[in-house]
């Protein structure tokens, strides 16, 4: 170790893994991982999101697994939690959608309105 | 007294341990691991190993000897084939570590400190092992029993006289 | 680096380790990959969360679910229900987490840990302690390089000074004066010792933070070494914590690998190595001289001071020997500042402190909470009061050193001054709580047996006086005692505090004391009415046989010495006279019908 920038760097790195291990965060992110999910594909998208996260330094968003959310034939499903605003649900998710979902709606606070479960309805 | 030790036998576990204290030529105060290490080698440090770090290493016998017979972890006399230690921290004594020393005791048929006479099992009281959320605790060997009940003990026993 | 969707923590830590805790960690990794999920779900070992009692414990990243009491079935349904289908198994859930059933409570927020403030053991039971990049992650080194980079010796010694953080292990003492005493010294060699002999029976707070933080007390090390111009630092650790050793190896490795032990640090023209050194099996080595006697490679007794360890220490050079406990706080108190760590805590006694719960209570474990915090949070909103509805008796802190408290102290504050006023001490932070059950006599006796057993035989005080001490209990405990033997204990007591040589003589009659103030009226049913009220000491029990008896006459053929008679169906008695108090009849009967008293 010559320089304390080499050891920042270091932390920089380190840093992104232990970040799941923080459960204070306002933002959620909940995949449905049930046979059903799991079924539809929900697993490559839970890792999408997790690895986008992770990359764009997201300290404030945790994304979590959860069961069966009740709507089996729109799985996968990824539900959005923030503080003081309503839940979005966002179904058929595949990993393009997921990078959108992260891009457009954590980052830029702009919900995918196409993706949403009430896109579907209309 | 115990019996000697024969020096020819043991002609690899002195060479291992000379190798040891001529590895530390350069390192400052190695009598205690020195001493660590050939209890590692033979089990316990009886006189002739005592006698042969004295040589080795240009320390009287009698500082060698002085310091073996001060700390507890150093036995002069060999062990048996299992070591029990009933924990006897306070978190263990509180909750009745004495009854199962005890029971121990009369089950094995010696005292504390002592080894069975077919050199199977030595019985001893430690010191806090740290675990004192599973108190009362014992250890035999490696092995950690935890919340023991005095009724367990015969059973436990039994497993190790196999 | 790899980014996993889930961490799964294992607590590494002895108690849990005890329990079997890395078996459960190998199952994880094996029903991981048999789902092929390892490449998703990363399980990892730390170091010690605290709750004991409930080990194996093991939480669930990012939910942060925990689960305690854990086994390997159990980890087969975690892995196929939580893990693979995102189901948390609330069953195996700590039940306090488990109110409401909708939502799992987060780990904060649960009773043990709400009043508890992490400073010491910020990092355990939350980061890998055998991967130097977690600590790094958790802000690891980056007071060293602040130090190093930034500041001097002399304004590093103040800022510790100005911090108020005194010395765990027992006495107290100010830090940053201890290293300023050691600073000006001029010497070819001068030394940093981390005192982890920790040997208090009950106490393991040192060892906990050598296994879940090892790299914390590196760090520290070499801070102090910078401040008193020391570039070898040495850690004197008991033999009997093995995990702990071995953590310490690996890390020691690995910092010497990334170049933050070694030669000239951060670039530096600071050189600062570190060795392990253990101990066999001697209390008396936790104090400083004869810790010092004992690295050296001699028998580990104290001797004199002055000179102080800060002027002729380890091989005659100046050297400073500070707590594992008190290493802990010193990099955070360089990164945030002396007033953060006064935040915490009392004005005479800042900062946190460890306190490892034992004996009668709920919640064995290990708990840090800000100084001033009452006995009375700690034992009950913490620690969850004492087990199976059994009333509270006594706290014992201080280990050996220290003494009893009681109920009428519960809502003293705890810091150094107000335990040290009761008669007990700080010490290294044991509390081993004690309920009615307990015999206080037996108590005084234990510890006293202990310090017989630990004296290094040096001075004639703690040599002879304690011996003759425990042998006056030892009367009282048979119902031999009188009360002029009351007065000879504490005459005797006092006359070893004010003449043994080193501390460990010094405090010795503090727990008979103590408990000869707070429980003279124990003290006196022993002696006056030859009964021990707890029931606890053989000699003075009585056992009965009550009408529960079916007439088995299980217990009469068992009796060594023949004192139990009674025809078959009938009632049994057994003969005072005979009875030897072994206690084979009570064992030996399936009614519960023998009793003792």
């Amino acid at each position: 170790m010559k320089s304390l920038e080499e050891l920042k760097k270091l932390r920089e790195e380190s840093i992104k893994n232990l970040e799941m291990r923080n459960t204070e965060k306002n933002i959620r992110v909940v995949v449905g991982m049930a046979t059903c999910g799991i079924a539809a594909g929900a697993r490559p998208v839970l890792n999408t999101l997790v690895e986008e996260v992770a990359m764009r330094n997201l300290n404030d968003v945790q994304v979590a697994q959860t069961g069966c959310i009740g709507m089996c034939t729109l799985e996968p499903i990824v539900e959005i939690y923030e503080p003081d605003k309503e839940k979005v649900t966002y179904i058929n998710v595949n990993s393009d959608k997921a990078k959108r979902i992260v891009a457009e709606h954590i980052v830029n606070g702009n919900i995918v309105r196409e993706f949403t479960i009430g896109a579907s309805d209309n | 007294m115990q019996k000697g030790l024969c020096v020819k036998e043991k002609e690899n576990e002195f060479r291992r341990l000379k190798e040891f204290i001529e590895s530390k030529k350069e390192t400052q105060g190695i009598m205690m691991q020195t001493l660590q290490e050939a209890q590692n080698i033979f089990g316990y440090l009886p006189i002739e190993v005592q006698k042969f770090i004295a040589d080795e290493t240009g320390i009287p016998l009698a500082e060698v000897y002085g310091v073996v017979t001060f700390y507890t972890q150093f036995s002069v006399t060999p062990k048996g084939k299992h070591k029990i230690g009933v924990c006897l921290g306070t978190a263990c004594y509180v909750k009745g570590a004495q009854l199962i020393l005890d029971k121990l005791s009369k089950e094995l048929g010696i005292n504390v400190g002592a080894t069975t006479e077919d050199n199977l099992f030595t019985l001893e009281a430690t010191r806090c092992l740290g675990c004192c959320g599973l108190a009362p605790v014992m250890m035999i060997d490696d092995e950690v029993y935890g919340k023991l009940e005095t009724k367990q003990i015969p059973e436990i026993i039994a497993k190790y006289r196999g | 680096m790899a980014i996993y969707r889930s961490h799964v923590l294992v607590c590494g830590g002895t108690g849990c380790t005890s329990s079997k805790s890395v078996l459960i960690k190998e199952r994880f990794e094996e029903k991981i990959k048999e789902i092929n999920l390892d490449k998703e779900i990363q399980v990892v070992l730390t170091g010690c969360f605290g709750l004991c009692e409930q080990g194996p414990i093991v939480i669930v990243y990012p939910e942060g679910t925990f689960y305690s009491k854990m086994s390997l079935d159990r980890v087969d349904e975690i892995v196929s229900e939580h893990l693979n289908k995102g189901r948390i198994v609330k069953k195996y859930v700590y039940h306090e987490t488990d109110e409401d059933t909708e939502k799992v409570k987060a780990l904060a927020d649960i009773d043990f840990y709400k009043k508890q403030k992490r400073v010491a053991l910020r990092n355990c039971g939350v980061i890998n302690p055998e991967n130097i990049n977690e600590y790094i992650a958790r802000d690891g080194y980056l007071a060293l390089g602040k130090v190093l980079t930034e500041m001097t010796p002399e304004e590093v010694i103040k800022l510790v000074k100005d911090s108020g953080l005194k010395g765990r292990g027992g006495a107290g003492f100010s830090t940053g004066m201890k290293w300023s005493f050691a600073a000006p010294n001029k010497a070819d060699q001068k030394y940093v010792i981390c005192n982890a002999d920790e040997g208090d029976p009950g106490a393991f707070m040192d060892r906990s933070v050598l296994e879940g933080d090892p790299h914390a007390v590196l760090e520290a090390m070499a801070i102090s070494g910078y401040a008193i111009g020391a570039t070898k630092g040495f850690i004197y650790v008991r033999a009997e914590y093995p995990i702990a050793v071995h953590r310490l190896e690996i890390a020691i490795e690995q910092a010497k690998d990334l170049g933050l032990l070694g030669k000239n640090l951060f670039g530096s023209d600071f050189d600062f190595d570190v060795e392990i050194r253990l101990g066999a099996g001697a209390f008396v080595c936790g104090e400083e001289t004869a810790l010092m006697q004992s690295i050296e490679g001699y028998r580990g007794m104290s001797r004199n001071k002055p000179p102080f360890p800060a002027v002729k220490g380890l091989w005659g050079k100046p050297t400073i020997i500070n707590n594992v406990e008190t290493l802990a706080n010193v990099p955070q108190i360089i990164i945030n500042g002396p007033e953060w760590f006064k935040s915490f805590g009392t004005e005479k006694s800042p900062g946190t402190k460890v306190f490892a719960l034992g004996g009668k209570i709920n919640n064995t474990g290990l708990v840090e909470v800000p100084m001033g915090t009452t006995l009375r949070e700690v034992i009950y909103d913490i620690g969850g009061g004492c087990p199976n509805g059994r009333a509270f008796k006594a706290v014992q802190t201080g280990g050996p050193s220290g003494g009893c408290l009681v109920k009428d102290h519960l809502d003293t504050e705890i810091d150094y001054d107000n335990l040290t006023a009761l008669g007990s001490m700080m010490g290294s932070g044991g509390m081993i709580v004690m309920d009615e059950d307990n015999c206080m006599v037996d108590i005084a006796r234990f510890f006293l047996d202990f310090t017989v057993d630990e004296s290094c035989g040096k001075c004639t005080p703690c040599r002879e006086g304690t011996k003759r001490m425990l042998e006056i209990l030892d009367k009282i405990s048979e119902g031999k005692g009188t009360m002029e033997d009351l007065d000879r204990l504490e005459n005797l007591a006092q006359t070893i505090k004010d003449t043994a040589l080193c501390g460990l003589g010094q405090t010795a009659p503090n727990p008979v004391l103590s408990t000869i103030r707070y429980f003279k009226d124990e003290y006196l049913a022993h002696i006056v009415d030859k009964t021990c009220p707890a029931g606890v000491c053989k000699k003075l029990l009585k056992y009965n046989i009550t009408a529960d008896c079916k007439g088995c006459t299980k217990c009469a053929r068992i009796c060594p010495v023949g004192a139990i008679t009674g025809k078959v169906k009938e009632l049994h008695v057994i003969d005072q006279n005979k009875c030897i108090k072994c206690g084979a009849c009570m064992d030996a009967c399936s009614f519960h019908a023998i009793i003792r008293k």
